[in-house]
Order: C-alpha cells, then structure tokens, then sequence
C-alpha cells in the first residue's frame, strides 16, 4: 500500500490513470517526460489518502455511518468488522462467490473488491436493509415461502442480486433470474428454490421440477 | 414400544423453515458474524513449502506491527512441514489490516526437502517418502470371497474398465473456524462446526482443559459436509491467542486456506474387471483401488476419509476380490465428507455395470433389476423408468443424431444412516403456556430447528410457531454430531420422547387429562409460578436407517465442443417416516447439486513441480451455478412403518454415475474419470490427445 501510494496512483482507478497518460501522450510532442511526470504528480497530489487511518462516512440503509479507517479496508470489511452490519457474509474475499453483494446506488456489487473510502457517497444498501418497520420485503417473503436458504450463508448475496434485478427490471425472464444470479455460489443447493421463489415474484407458472410423493 | 401418530397435523406436511426469516433478513449471527467485546481479528501463517524442516520461526518482528496483541507458532522448536499450507504460525492483533502486515513479517527459516503430490508419482520405487518410515502406497491385501479366476472364465460377458475419481474439496460457503474466548472461569467458543460437543471435547484436550470448563456455541453456520467436526488447529491457536492477548479472538479461515488444510474426499483409480452369464446375472468381479488421502485421512483433525471404498457396491456378486491401496501424498489430509466413499464407489461399479449392459446387449435398467438385492431399490428403478420414460429414451448409445448428442443414464445409492442413541434433549413449559425444547445439537442447513419445532407440535397439539427451540450450546443436554444422514433419526424421536414425557407431566401435575391443543394455555397456568422441566432420551423403535435410492439423467453432450449439459435428473427417494416435506425437498436437490458438481467441474489441482493447489479459489474450482442446475424432479417414498430416516448422503451418492452413464448413453464411448470436462469429451472421441493417467 505504501508504495503504490509514493507512486501517486494508489487512489486512482485504473481508467482514470491511462486517462491522464493519453492526455498526456497528447503533449508529450511538445513536452518533456519530467514535465509529464510533474503534471501527473500534482493531479494526483491532493488525492492521497492514508497509509494511517482516515475518516470515512458511509450511507448505509439511509444512516450515516461514521468510521475511523485505513484507506486499504474493503466495504464488505468495514460492514461486518466496524459495524454490527454483519448480514454481507466473507465467502472468498476475492470476487468469486457474492455472499457479500450489497447495492450501490442500487447496483449490485461485491462488497469485498470495493474500498469503504470508494463507497463514499454512495446510497449502500445491504440485506438488513430491505425489510421496513420489521417487515420482510416481498423477495424476502418469497424466499422463505420456497425455502431457498438452506445454511444460509450465501442468501443475503442471492437476495441483493435478484432485488437488484426486481428495482431494474420488474418482469423478468427465467434467464434473466439466473443471468442476475450468475455472480453468487450456493454450495448447499439451493438454486431450484430460489429459481421458484424469483418465479413467484413475477407470477410464472407451469412447467418445472415437480415432486410427487408415495405413500408406501 | 413407542410409535409415531398415523393421523398427523404436522409430521409428512410442510412447515416453513423456522429460522428463514432470520437468514433472508441477515439477523442470524453466524460463527463469523459474532463480535464479542473487544475482539480481535486472528489469521494463520501457513507453509508455503509441501515438505520443509522448519529450524526457525521468528516472530519478532510481527510483534512491532502496530495493533498486534499477540503471535504464536503453532509447534515449538524445529518441526516437519508435510504440506502446502500447512499451519505454522497464527497473530492476533486490532485490525485484520495489521494481521495481514504481521504475517508477512514473520521470518520462517526452513530446509525444503523432497515431496510429491501426485497418485502415480508417489507410487514410484524412488518416490520422495512422505512419512520416513514408511511407503507411500500402504497396499491392502487382496480379498477374495469365492473363486475369482475360475468365475471370469465361467461369464459369457467380462468388461474391464479404468474409472477414476478426483480429489473433491467440501467448500461449505462459511470457512472453518470460530471466535474464541478464554479467561479464568473456562473457554467460550462460538464455532462453525457440525459437532458442538466434538469442538469441546477437542478444546479441552488440546488445551489440558476440564471439558466442563470449555463451552461450545454454533448459533448459525454456513454448512459443513463432514469436514467441520474438529476443533481444528485454527479452533486451538485462537483459544491460544486469546489467551496471551487476553481478548476473545475471531479466527475465520480464508477462502484460500479451505482449499489447502481443512479436508476433502479421497481420489479413487479403480481398475475393476466385472463378468455376468449370458442372461445378466453377476459372477465376478475383481476391483484393484488405489487413491490418495492426502498425508493420511483424518491426519488432520477432524477425523474420517479412507481411501478404501465398498465394492461392488450395491450388488451382490458371488466371486470377488477386492484391493485398496492408500497412496501418501504431500497434501492436505482427507476428512469425512457428505456420503463418505461412497460416491466413488458408485461411479465406479455403475460405470463398470452400464459397460457390461452394453457388452450384454441388455438394457441398463433391466440390468439392475435382475441383480439389485434391494427390493426397495428395485421398486425405485419401476417407479423412476416409468416416471422418466426411460423405455422411449434410452437408445443404443451413440445413436443420438447431430452434433449434440442426448444421452440417458442411471444409478443406485444404499446408506446406513440411523439414530444416535445417546441423544437426549428437554423441555422447558411455563406457565403463560410457552414452550421452549433444548437440545445440544445443531443445524448445519438441514433444517434442523424446524425438525424439532414440527414433532414437538405434532406430539403437543401445538403449532410450530408456539416451540421456541434452542440449539447450538454444550450446555443444552448432549446431542450428536450433524453427520451421516444421522441427524434427523437421532432427534426426532428424542423430541418424541421429551414431549411425550413433558405432556404426561403436565397432564399428572395440573390433573387436566389432556392437555394438548386448545387446553395447552390453562394447563400450562394450573403450573403456578415454577415452569416445568422434563428431559426425555432418543428411543428404540421410531427411527432407522438403510435407505437406498435411485437417479435418472439425461445428458446433452455437444460433440464440437465437449461441453456437457445436464438436462434433467429425476430422484427416486425412500425416506422411511417424511417429517418436513419441504425442508426435505431443499435436501434432495443439494445432494443432486453437490453430485452434480462432482460429476462435471470439481477436483482439486495439485502441481507436481511446486507442490503446490493451483485452485484453491472459487475462480479456479468450479462449482455448479445457477445456469447449470437441470430440472430435477423428485419421487418421495414414505414409508412411515420405517420410521425417520436421514437422507443428507444417499441423495448424493448416485448422481455422479448417473451422469457419467448419460454421457456414455449418448456417445457411445466412456468418459471414465471424473469429472467429465469437455477436453476429456473430446478426448474419448478421438478429437484431442488422451490424457495421461493410465493404470500402473
């Protein structure tokens, strides 16, 4: 951390940093590489943050949340080791799995490749943020109705991606409920259950799995 | 003796699960969710070596990290390092930043020294040792029950075969590990385990603590599959941190470090050799078996994972002769995981029983049914072929037109199951009429908790919503491990017995003769002002287990690309007594799921020039997601007379080799080794070059 920050980049994203060298690029004809590397120094002068703690203001479910952290810790850690705010879960901490998915501007994303510093001034929505005055949204109901969660673990993730979908997309398509489902891994098995309760959302009926029972 | 209700309100009905408004809500506090006051986050240094002897661990320097409370090596003094990720050294300190900091400033002065990680190199004359004094591949002595030999030659059909299997890694969606909390008065750990009272037994003795003085609490956890029995080294380090910092500490696993140490199923390479007479009767059969448990099962806490599989299987076969051989490797140690060996063993011995159909010019299912000795088994193969239709699907193989090729297969699974007899559990009835019933047991994602709310209401006149059930704490009256598909068969007829008992204590104390249903309220009032307290025990008679199974798959297969689509899997379950048809249904499909998982993408990687898992991330080991799940239909057999019986395993067992049999089914040669990915497609097609792996 340390060092990407001497570099200057370290609070740049990638885009913004090949942005400034293109613009630079531009100039180059006219200009010296130490001048180049002036401009870039000073544009990113103001920008860097830490290593040490610095304050951070997060809007999550509507409440401030006040915290004191290094720029290196991650939204998703920020929630669930700063803040009671537990319901993101930490499945693999590298992108890979979605238990963490909370909504940013009611866009779904992993928690854990988010940095709290970057979700600053961000609406963040997480999974204790969906029911109102103790009741469960309709996704919620649903999931329970179907029994989707077996441990549990994964839910809160499966739960932000489809109410991500449902906020954009009020009717979706089968394939559009396993495309919005395509970032989170449930390793109990509960995907048939979830398909049927994101089904009942848009009132789907027909032809799916079945069981029967015999009595013997 | 003791019976269930033949009328029932509840039991083989449908309850919600209980605590699914707490899970889709984030209110359940999972082991990785507690924070205890002043807590501190722990981490583990592990080996980056397969083998070394470590001379040296210096931890100094992770000391000076600002946040750092306390440092511990695992082992004093020099030790041997066996494995990639091995434990070696665990921090605790204020932020999970400074830990991370802290670990890398650990200095490990270590001798590397030779090490091999691979099946069929270890089993080489020259093989670096993985344990000094003694050879890699432990070979088993043949076992030989009639006249082998004398019997191939006796059989108008005999298919040999090479069927192998991979290392599988559990992956439970919470990591292992817990926060753990030791000050004078004793040990408070909250864990993510499958076993409270295993945990505890497991602290105390690793700790040189009174078992009395450790107390073990899994409110919620995110899923275990065999693998979450154990205290385990990161349960030991963090009571030890806690310890020395005088804090409670969190230890929680990272998604890396579960691929490395904490337990997985054993490889099989089976080379078996399986003979019928000329109208399908078995007559022979010969399996030589050899896979890898790591540096030994249950080498590392936690216990189960042996190599060696049941053959054949579910069939009886007069002539057998059967060898196991564990093979060493420098790896993480295997552990019990969902179905242990059986899996394997089914796609083995069903791939081998497709083959010799096909040999046989008979019809797969026909196959079985002649010489399947389950009667059960054999009415789900009725029931299943029917419900599936079989008879218009399955056509010879290869004979699906255009490049994507349809394929049908089967397969059967058998699990002992049952109860465990030392369960015992109470109730707690106060006066304003609730109700709370206590056991030390917990849910791995089952559906535990609803389980009990469900007999307890059947057995009280109550609904479930009235049970407040209590679960996860040594200090509730012992229950078992959540293992084996033995979970539901060892509480539900201790919740009987609890609430039977509670019922005519009631009944004796307030003089109302029946108390149950609408004269609950004033019953419970006539208590006066102490509640009652009735403990109850598991009991004879209302249990049992050896449930069997069968599954149905059919399977697209696209020639061009390899790729293979599982369409649809139809599950033929007898489930003894059903007690909650809905929770039960969650479990059928994560068993097929899991199957699914192992039939198509899972399998642990090693590399035998660093020694190191080259997939030890959710990016690298695949498991199935949303977009593969095929349509699974489900055939529920109740057979109450049987009382309840656990299905966790049996659902899994079969779905792998029926798969494999659909894939065959569809191309008209064998993928043999799981899993079935597309290069091994189009290997056995002749398109690409065949993979290495051959029978020494």
């Amino acid at each position: 951390m340390k060092d990407s920050n001497a570099d200057g980049f370290g609070v740049q994203s990638r885009r913004t940093f090949f942005k400034s060298v293109g613009t630079a690029a531009v100039t180059a004809a006219t200009a010296s590489a130490q001048s180049v590397a002036a401009e870039l120094e000073k544009a990113n002068a103001e920008k860097i943050v830490g290593p040490g703690t610095v304050p951070v203001t997060l809007e999550v479910n509507g409440v401030p949340l006040r915290l004191q952290l290094e720029p290196r810790v991650t939204l998703l850690d920020a929630l669930r080791n700063y803040s009671s705010l537990t319901g993101a879960k930490d499945g693999c901490d590298r992108a890979a799995c979605g238990a963490c998915t909370v909504l940013l501007d009611n866009v779904p994303v992993y928690s854990c490749q988010k940095l709290a510093i970057e979700a600053q001034g961000h609406a963040i929505t997480t999974v204790e943020g969906l029911a109102k005055n103790g009741e469960l949204s309709d996704l919620q109901k649903a999931f329970v109705e179907k029994d989707a969660s077996m441990c549990g673990y994964c839910t809160p993730g499966f739960v932000m991606s489809l109410t991500a979908l449902f906020k954009k997309n009020p009717h979706p398509t089968a394939a559009e409920i396993r495309h919005a489902c395509a970032g989170n891994i449930c390793r109990c098995g509960t995907q048939p259950h979830i398909m049927r309760a994101a089904l009942q959302m848009v009132g789907a009926t027909g032809a799916g799995p079945t069981t029967e029972v015999i009595h013997a | 003796m003791p019976s269930w209700p033949a009328e029932t309100k509840y039991i083989s009905h449908s309850t919600l699960r209980v605590d699914a408004p707490a899970k889709v809500s984030g209110r359940a506090r999972y082991s990785s969710d507690i924070q205890a006051e002043g807590w501190l986050y722990g981490m583990i240094l592990r080996s980056k070596w397969p083998a070394a002897r470590i001379a040296k661990i210096n931890l100094e320097n992770a000391l000076q990290i600002p946040g750092i409370k306390a440092a511990l090596a695992v082992k004093e003094g020099e030790s041997i390092v066996r494995f990639y990720g091995e434990e070696l050294a665990a921090v605790a300190g204020t932020t999970k930043q400074a830990c991370l900091d802290a670990l890398r400033a650990i200095e490990v002065e270590a001798k590397a020294l030779p090490f091999v990680v691979k099946e069929n190199d270890a089993r080489a004359e020259d093989a670096p040792r993985v344990w000094p004094n003694s050879a890699n591949a432990g070979e088993g002595k043949p076992k030989e029950q009639g006249s082998v030999d004398q019997a191939f030659s006796e059989c108008a059909a005999v298919i040999e075969g090479f069927y192998t299997t991979p290392v599988q890694l559990h992956h439970p969606m919470e990591t292992h590990g817990c926060t753990v909390s030791w000050t004078d008065e004793g040990v408070t750990a909250w864990a993510s385990t499958q076993g409270i009272s295993s945990v505890r037994d497991g602290l105390a003795g690793g700790l040189q603590l009174e078992q009395s003085k450790v107390r073990v609490i899994t409110e919620y956890m995110g899923g275990g599959f065999g693998s979450k029995f154990g205290a385990g080294v990161e349960g030991l380090m963090a009571a030890r941190l806690s310890r020395a910092a005088k804090a409670p500490v969190r230890l929680m696993l990272t998604r890396f470090d579960q691929a490395l140490a904490v337990g997985n199923r054993p490889s099989s390479f089976q080379k078996i050799k399986l003979g019928a007479k000329a109208d399908g009767t078995l007559h022979a059969f010969e399996l030589d078996n050899y896979g890898t448990a790591g540096i030994g099962g249950g080498s590392s806490e936690g216990g189960g994972g042996d190599v060696a599989i049941p053959a054949p299987y579910i069939y009886k076969v007069p002539n057998t002769r059967v060898k196991h051989t564990s093979v060493a490797v420098n790896a993480g140690s295997a552990r019990a995981f969902r179905a242990p060996s059986n899996p394997p063993a089914s796609f083995g011995m069903e791939s081998a029983m497709d083959d010799l159909a096909v040999k046989l010019g008979m019809d797969p299912v026909e196959l079985r049914l002649k010489n399947d000795p389950s009667a059960v088994r054999r009415r789900e193969y009725d029931l299943g072929a029917e419900r599936f239709g079989w008879k218009q699907k399955y056509q010879k193989p290869g004979s699906s037109a255009g490049p994507v090729k349809i394929g049908v297969g089967c397969a059967g699974a058998t699990w002992w199951g049952g109860g465990t007899k030392r369960t015992q559990g109470e109730a707690e009835i106060h006066p304003d009429g609730g109700i709370e019933v206590r056991l030390g047991v917990q849910d791995l994602g089952t559906g535990t908790r609803t389980v009990i709310a469900v007999v307890a209401a059947e057995i009280l006149g109550l609904k479930p919503e009235q049970i407040t059930v209590k679960i996860g704490d040594t200090h509730y009256p012992p229950g078992p491990g959540s293992g084996g598909s033995t979970t539901c068969p060892s509480i539900s007829p201790t919740v009987f017995d609890v609430c039977t008992q509670a019922l005519q204590q009631l009944q004796a104390q307030t003089g109302v003769p029946d108390a149950r249903g609408d004269n609950w309220p004033a019953a419970c009032k006539k208590l006066g002002t102490s509640p009652l307290v009735v403990h109850g025990q598991w009991q004879e008679g209302l249990s049992s287990g050896g449930a069997g199974g069968v599954q149905f798959a059919e399977a697209a297969v696209d020639t061009e690309t390899g790729q293979v689509t599982v369409n649809r899997i139809l599950c033929v379950q007898d489930c003894g007594l059903i007690v909650n048809q809905i929770t039960l249904e969650s479990q059928v499909n994560g068993g097929i799921i899991m199957g699914l998982g192992y039939a198509l993408y899972e399998e642990r990687v090693m590399d035998h020039l660093s020694g190191v898992v080259l997939n030890p991330n959710f990016e690298t080991y695949k498991l199935p997601g949303m977009a593969d799940i095929p349509q699974i239909d489900i055939v529920l057999l109740n057979m109450p007379e049987r009382g309840v019986i656990g299905v966790g395993e049996p659902v899994t067992i079969p779905t792998a080799a029926a798969i494999g049999n659909a894939v065959a089914n569809a191309l008209g040669v064998r993928v043999s080794s799981l899993p079935i990915t597309p290069a091994k497609v189009l290997a056995a097609l002749g398109k690409v070059p065949p993979p290495t792996a051959k029978p020494a």
